[in-house]
């Protein structure tokens, strides 16, 4: 069967760029660049764009682009036994996507409340309570929650119709509307953020530049970390995208291109976001409003804001919630595209049929987050696969194809179809300084672990939500590179993938 | 607003946009 292919460039960048743009890059980032340094940050931020984001970016363009396969088939092209290495990325991005889908289930219940504000004053009530119904634990479920399910079922329901669609006629098109109308809607609500009393206020706390900050280690790792999770790698999107590229196809100036509106599209949801916490402390007459960032930042603190605006409420709440669900759903079709090859792949089921048997499943499992519960075992889920799954399976990753295999082998692949070539530093990053900082964010996450157990929670809910799931992620990869692929010849190398 | 965060804010601007104009440009170029 041939290759499903993107029909366009500008199609395969606007789909990576919308897979990499993501909640995080709203309500993550920010926060980050006001707590490490301010301005400062930057320095740090775009180094480890240069010296981590994009280089990893290309090898993955490369490996998915050069093996034509999923993350499963690209690893097993390589060697066999690095299979699992595919396998565990295919799990963790299940994972993701099952909790994922709910917070855009969220983000679209908000666009609704918006039109009359329905939170009300106490936006943090409304939300822990009247909308989440939080129980007083993870192991309380307290009963679905209607808004949610219903919500969270649309969310499958047009990632369904997306991916049912194909790469060009399903992917590739959503993308092309979600981008242009998620940058211009952030832009909308960024110029009434900054018109805004006190937005100069709330910028200069973003950015205003302490430079004692960035000689600390710390701020160092916390901004390869943000490079390494806003840039969707490691999961085995960008190899599974990449898959779908043409054979001449640009591989390192999509990669930078890829990295650099990723990042540009951060720093304007900064801009949008501090402009209005100013707003707010102004409001407040000096007080900092309580929360700065995450899921609290969303659903409690930008609608307290929006309770305040002189005017267009409804608009800025509409457009607002409208950028996180476009947001979230480009990355979320991305996640759930990664299992989809990966299964009608390996056992040769056709592409509508594993759409829709993994829509269900997906959407059965993801009922666990539309409970009362839902925001712990949400909460403990994430952390937990984001520390011990995604920042090891990279770690792996990098030292498998830095140190097992030749880059010099990629580099003779991408190197003469690309925009420009890129020189020694590309080896260089991805065998010296990725591995030492992903080595050293491992380690920290699992010496932080021990010592004070992730947010207060008691361990029989770390284990049940939080070990168990991020090593059943691993074990599943290793069983399902155990079993056969049904159709054997697609694990022949032809001579352009040696 | 400070001078620095100023500077910071189009620092972040010009190198995430600006770097993303070059690349494109480059792209078009090629095409051509």
């Amino acid at each position: 069967m041939k290759r499903e292919q993107w029909g366009s460039r500008l199609g395969f960048i606007l789909a990576a760029v919308g897979s990499a743009i993501g909640l995080g890059n709203i309500w993550r980032f920010p926060y980050m660049v006001f707590e490490n340094g301010g301005g400062a940050f930057l320095i740090p931020y775009f180094f480890a764009l240069l010296t981590a984001g994009i280089p990893i970016l290309i090898l993955e363009f490369s490996l998915g682009h050069k093996m034509k396969g999923s993350a499963p088939l690209t690893f097993a092209k390589f060697n066999k036994k690095w299979e699992w290495l595919g396998w565990w990325q295919v799990f963790i991005s299940f994972v993701i996507a099952v909790y994922y889908v709910v917070i855009i289930g969220w983000a679209i219940s908000y666009i609704g409340y918006s039109f009359t504000q329905a939170w009300g004053e106490d936006t943090v009530g409304f939300f822990a309570g009247n909308y989440l119904g939080l129980t007083d634990g993870a192991f309380i479920l307290g009963g679905l929650r209607g808004p949610i399910v219903i919500t969270t079922l649309i969310a499958w329901l047009i990632s369904f119709v997306v991916l049912l669609a194909g790469v060009k006629d399903g992917i590739e098109k959503a993308n092309k509307v979600f981008m242009p109308l998620l940058i211009i809607m952030l832009l909308v609500v960024l110029i009434r953020g900054i018109t805004l009393p006190g937005a100069g206020d709330g910028l200069n706390m973003m950015f205003k530049p302490d430079f004692s900050q960035i000689l600390s280690g710390r701020v160092w790792v916390a901004a390869y970390g943000q490079i390494f999770f806003t840039l969707s790698i490691a999961f085995a999107i960008m190899i599974t995208y990449s898959s779908y590229l043409p054979k001449k196809s640009d591989i390192v100036n999509n990669a930078f291109m890829t990295g650099l509106l990723n990042c540009g599209f951060s720093v304007l949801a900064g801009i949008a976001v501090f402009s209005i916490v100013g707003f707010m402390k102004y409001q407040a007459g000096g007080e900092l409003p309580a929360r700065l960032s995450g899921v609290f930042l969303a659903f409690a603190t930008i609608p307290e804001a929006i309770n305040q605006l002189p005017a267009m409420q409804t608009v800025i709440g509409v457009l607002f919630f409208l950028c996180l669900t476009f947001a979230g759903l480009s990355s979320f079709i991305s996640i759930n595209e990664v299992v989809v090859s990966s299964f009608s792949e390996k056992f040769n089921i056709a592409r509508k049929k594993t759409v829709i048997v993994f829509s269900i499943v997906g959407a059965a499992v993801s009922m666990i987050f539309a409970t009362g519960a839902g925001l712990y075992i949400l909460d403990i889920a994430d952390r937990f696969i984001n520390a011990f799954g995604i920042t090891i399976a990279g770690l792996v990753e990098v030292i498998v194809f830095a140190y097992m295999f030749k880059l010099a082998v990629l580099r003779d692949h991408f190197e003469p179809i690309s925009d420009f070539k890129i020189g020694k530093w590309w080896e260089i990053t991805l065998k010296v300084i990725t591995p030492i900082v992903l080595g050293v964010s491992v380690i920290q996450n699992f010496y932080t672990e021990f010592t004070a157990p992730y947010g207060g929670y008691p361990w029989s809910n770390l284990i049940a939500f939080g070990w168990i799931v991020a090593l059943a992620a691993l074990i599943l990869g290793f069983v399902f590179a155990k079993s056969k692929w049904a159709d054997a010849s697609l694990l022949e190398v032809t001579a352009d993938e040696e | 607003m400070t001078g620095g965060a100023i500077i910071f804010m189009i620092f972040g601007i010009l190198v995430t946009w600006g770097g993303a104009a070059v690349c494109i440009s480059i792209a078009m170029k090629k095409r051509d």
